[in-house]
Order: C-alpha cells, then structure tokens, then sequence
C-alpha cells in the first residue's frame, strides 16, 4: 500500500496557515479555477458522487447523492448551508479546519456550491469557537477581495455570497432541519421529514446543508481526481448491501485517556487500537483501557475487547454501536466507573434534548435523574431494565421522535448495559446494599430531590 | 410616559445592516440578540420588544427563540468576564467537573452565578469542542487549554 499523505491536515500547523497569502503559496484555489474552467455544475455533481464521499458530520450520507436530489433547473433560489455547529462531544475537527486552514474549506464550499448551484451560503458557526469565527471572516473578506467570492467569480458567470451566521449554544443546531430553523430565527425544532431540505429548506427553497469536513473533502476530489480520493478507505462490505463504501482520508479526534490526544489524518477503516497506538501514543499512565466510544459520545461504547473495530462507516455497527458518528474516539481508561461514564452521557443529552417530542425530552431526563440517584447509592436492579426500556423505545428507529437526538441518547444507555451490565450490577448491589432488591416505585418526592 | 429605549441607534444600525443578507427578516433574530447581547451582557425583556419592532415580529417570537438558547440572560447582565467550563465526557475524564467546583469554591458562586462585585460569571459548558485540550475552558474569546487548579486561580486573580 502507498504511504498515506495527509491532505486535510497538510497546512494545519504551519505559520500564517489561516492567511490566503500563505494557501495559495500551498496551491490554494486551484482546484476552484480548475472547475470554474472546465466543469459544469452537473459535471461536478457527478464526479463528488462518482467518488463516493460521504457526510463526515454524522449520519455518512452520500454527498454526490445529497445534491441530487435537489429540483432540476430550479427557477428560484437555492441556499446553501455549511454546518459548522459542532458540538457531539468528543469532536473538534471542524475547529481545527476553521481556525487553522479556513480557506481550505471556503475552496470546497464555493465548489460545492457551485455544483448545487446555490448563490447564497449560510455559514452557521458554534458561538463557542471565537478564533475559528474571527479567521473564518478574515478569509471571507481575502476572498471577496481577490474575487473568489462576490459576482462572477474568477471573470465565470457564476456568483456567491457568503454570510457568517452565529448559533447561541445549542447541539440541536447541528441537526440539519434544526440548524435550518434556527437559521430562520426560530426555536431550533428539527423539522418532520420529508420534505427532506433539498426539496424544502431554509425559507422555504430547496437548501443543501454539508459538514465542513466534507467540503474540504469536495476541494480534495477537485485536486486530485476521483481516483486518487476512491484509492483511500474501504470498498463497500459485500455482506451488507446497504453499504456505499467508506472511501477517502478522515479527520480522527482522539482524547480522553491517551498519551497524545489531537486531531489526526488517516484513510477511512483505521482500527481502535490503531489510532490509540500509532497516533496516540498508547494508554496514559501506563494502564489498561477499558472502553471506547467510537465517534462521538451518542455513537455508543466499544468494550476494550472489542478495539479491534474498523473506523469506517460501517465498522462500529458490526460491534453493536449506532455507527461512526464523526469519528471522535474517546478513550476510557480501567479506573473509569461506567455508572459515571453513562450518568455524563444521560445529562448532556437531557440538557441538550430541544424538548419537541415527548418520549425525548422525559426520557432523557428520567434517564438522568435515575443515573443520579444510582450515583448517589439508592439504585435498584431494577433502574436497569427500566433504563433499558428507555433506549429502546425512545428515537428515530423505534419510530417515536423526529429526529436522531433521542437515538444518539439510547445508543450509549443500550451499549452500556449490554457491555457492562455486570459492573453497573455490583455497583448498585455495593452502594446500596439494603435496597438494591427493591421493586416498588420510586416515590416522585425522592426523586425531586436529587438535582 | 413613553419607556426609554433600550437600543442605541449603533445597535439599530448594526442590527439593520443585517436585514439584506436574508429572505426574512426574522432570520436577523439571532444576529440582534447577538449585538445586544454584546453591549448589554443580557437582552432584557424592553430590548426584545424593540428587536421584534425593527424586525416587523411580534415580540413573543423573539422571545420564543431567546428563550431557546442558553446563551442569552434576560434578567440581569451577566458578569465583565463570563467563563465557561467543559463538563462533557472528553474534559469531564480529565477533571472537568473538580475544575468547576475548583472555580466556584475560589470565587463563592454556583455555576450560572456571578460574583457579588460582578467581575465574573462562570458557567458550566456542554462540550467546548476542544477535547484534545481537556479539561478546558472559554473565557470571553480566549481558549483556556488543559486547565490545572493552580492556572484557574492565577486567572481569577488576574480578573479586572
């Protein structure tokens, strides 16, 4: 096999990296003039979808695809908006693009929005990313100045705008209908779908939202041809024929109990143990893992057993987690309780759920107040299955919400209890050993008590 | 009595010349709030109604959608230097939750409060996004990275 050369990562680190000056001394904006010149917006479309790139914000959508299924020759317009409210914890990727090479995804997103067509991009930012916002806006302005944004770029009859948008702390926004919503200045309530965006999005008009990661991706493709980007990653699984494939190089966020947490470049269909060992330099302080989550906390849990899993899109879901998420391993060391692993996973998606459908909104919180009174040591063996009941029935996929938040909530408490449901016994058994036995409900003034 | 207004005509302006980037006015929502928020460290109740009144929205929408966000308070301005501390899994693992207890035993408040002398709000965050720094924490536009106990208290005692 040839030696991987980091791409995505290629100016990250070096000095002035964020200045147009220095992107195009690194052979910045030829891919954009390249396609301007001798691409047609359908041209485009076909080769991203011929390299079979897709969605590196979460959900591994095929981009190429995405784009086609907005309206053919669309009289009116068609937004585009760039995804940059990452917040699943355990990633940074995206930060680390935008503060360091914030050109390399302005490249890729007039690309893409060249191929969809679109003249006005929405950039809706995380409002806790300052310095990625303010060398975001400096390479907006560069790029105004040198004409690769504004009318007629580059002498084409193609035109763009591009406008920062800021969010205001809100994980929902990184859902894409919610992200559409909030950017219509409302309550960031992911939308029912269909209509899915590319048919009806922001304001009403068909809209594409992308990751920052893909479209850097896009700007690659660009550069270096289809071939070079389908040489990088895993061909589809034969045995499972919903799977598109995992091609390309992935930005892998490693942290948690690693020597050399960071952001690192590989081809799609690095193992577990791989990241940790060649890019991490091992587990900290000389001990044992224990569990991984493998892209992101609502991915789920991978035993330490189990590190032998391949990070591509179809990897973690042969060891039962919800799937590669955004590729954010997080690493947990021996000393780590599952009781406090899963108790922190419960409270963030209970504080982060928007509270539209019901069975999220309690069940997220219930979920919550359970862990901590487990924590606090009057848990019961029953707390066990009724948290069991909660990640199964709360979702997308068993049908009961509208978008993947609650699913992103049970896959952690599902994975939890199938791969460590031995220690989380014990430990309520230790902790509360005259009540452990008990089945009957918990009485609803206890239970206010403890937040 | 006609109520003073709240928005100065820098803040008008800058809210305006957000109008033309969008189809609706209403999408100027989050940007108002933002350049209120930025000169009045809250957006209290006068200022949604003046942002609903440029926007052409009832004030109710605004409401609405301020109210959603965690980022804006209503009540009363949020301290001179407002920090956040990451207790996500990444920061939590790598003392995140002792880093923000740490912080509101030196400065006596709870996470959400601000100092009797108002030089400081601390909050606790869902994940900063900097994970390969953990435990971190944001303080107005600086990145604090892999906070120990002893730099917290050297950035409280350097607080203005």
């Amino acid at each position: 096999m040839p030696e991987f050369e980091p791409v995505l990562l290629a100016n990250v680190g070096k000095p002035d990296s964020q200045t147009l000056r220095a992107y195009e001394a690194a052979g910045g904006y030829q891919a954009l003039k390249k396609v301007l010149k001798t691409l047609t917006p359908s041209d485009v479309k076909e080769q991203t979808k011929a390299s079979g790139l897709r969605g590196r914000g979460g959900a591994g959508f095929p981009t190429g695809l995405k784009w086609t299924f907005l309206p053919k020759d669309h009289p009116g317009p068609i937004y585009f908006c760039l995804n940059a409210d990452e917040s699943e914890p355990g990633t940074f990727n995206n930060r680390i693009l935008m503060e360091d090479d914030p050109h390399q995804v302005l490249e890729g997103l007039i690309i893409s929005c060249y191929a969809t067509q679109a003249s006005t991009a929405y950039y809706y930012m995380r409002c806790e990313y300052p310095t990625a916002w303010l060398h975001t806006q400096q390479a907006i302005d560069e790029a105004y100045a040198a004409g690769y944004l504004g009318k007629n770029i580059l002498g084409s009859a193609y035109s763009l705008d591009v406008y920062l948008h800021r969010g205001a702390g809100a994980y929902i926004c990184g859902e894409e209908t919610g992200l559409i919503e909030s950017l219509e200045g409302k309550r960031a309530w992911p939308r029912i779908k269909p209509p899915f965006p590319a048919v009806e999005g922001a304001f009403r008009k068909p809209t594409v939202v992308n990751n920052i990661e893909t479209v850097a991706c896009v700007k690659h493709i660009f550069d270096r041809g289809v071939e070079w980007f389908k040489s990088i990653g895993v061909p589809p699984d034969p045995k499972n024929p919903r799977d598109a494939g995992s091609y390309g190089p992935k930005l892998y966020c490693l942290s948690g109990h690693v020597n050399k947490p960071g952001c690192y470049e590989a081809p799609l269909g690095l193992t577990v143990t791989e990241l940790i060992d060649r890019f991490g330099g091992g587990i900290w302080q000389g001990r044992k893992a224990k569990a991984a989550i493998p892209g992101g906390i609502s991915m789920g849990l991978l035993s330490a057993e189990e590190f032998h899993c391949p990070l591509d899109f179809n990897g973690p879901g042969r060891f039962g987690c919800l799937g590669l998420g955004t590729a954010a391993v997080v690493v947990m060391d021996e000393t780590v309780r599952m009781v406090d692993y899963l108790f922190n996973s419960c409270r963030f998606f209970s504080h982060e759920s928007c509270g539209q459908c019901t069975p999220c909104r309690e069940g997220t919180n219930w979920a919550t107040k359970m862990l901590a009174r487990i924590k606090q040591g009057k848990g019961r063996l029953r707390d066990l299955d009724l948290l069991a009941e909660i990640g199964e029935t709360i979702g997308i996929i068993p049908g009961t919400t509208i978008c993947g938040l609650a699913d992103g909530a049970a896959w952690p408490i599902k994975n939890c209890i199938k791969k460590f449901r031995p220690e989380l016994e014990t430990f309520i058994k230790s902790t509360n050993p005259g009540g452990w036995m008990e089945t009957k409900p918990v009485p609803a003034m206890e239970l206010l008590n403890i937040h | 009595m006609a109520r003073q207004r709240i928005l100065t005509d820098d803040m008008v302006q800058a809210i305006n010349a957000y109008i033309p980037r969008y189809p609706s006015k209403q999408a100027v929502t989050l940007p108002a709030l933002h350049v209120v928020n930025e000169k009045l460290r809250h957006v209290p109740l006068q200022a949604v109604v003046e942002i609903a009144e440029l926007l052409g929205l009832h004030p109710a929408q605004v409401q609405d959608t301020l109210s959603f966000y965690g980022y804006f308070k209503q009540d009363k301005p949020h301290g001179k230097c407002r920090v956040w501390v990451c207790r996500s899994i990444s920061c939590a693992l790598r003392g995140g939750e002792e880093l923000l207890d740490h912080l509101c035993h030196a400065v006596g408040v709870k996470p959400g409060e601000t100092t009797p002398d108002g030089k400081l709000t601390v909050e606790y965050a869902e994940c900063l996004g900097a994970c390969e720094h953990a435990p971190c924490m944001l303080t107005d536009n600086t990145l604090l990275k892999s906070v120990s106990h002893q730099q917290a208290d050297e950035f409280v005692k350097g607080l203005k």
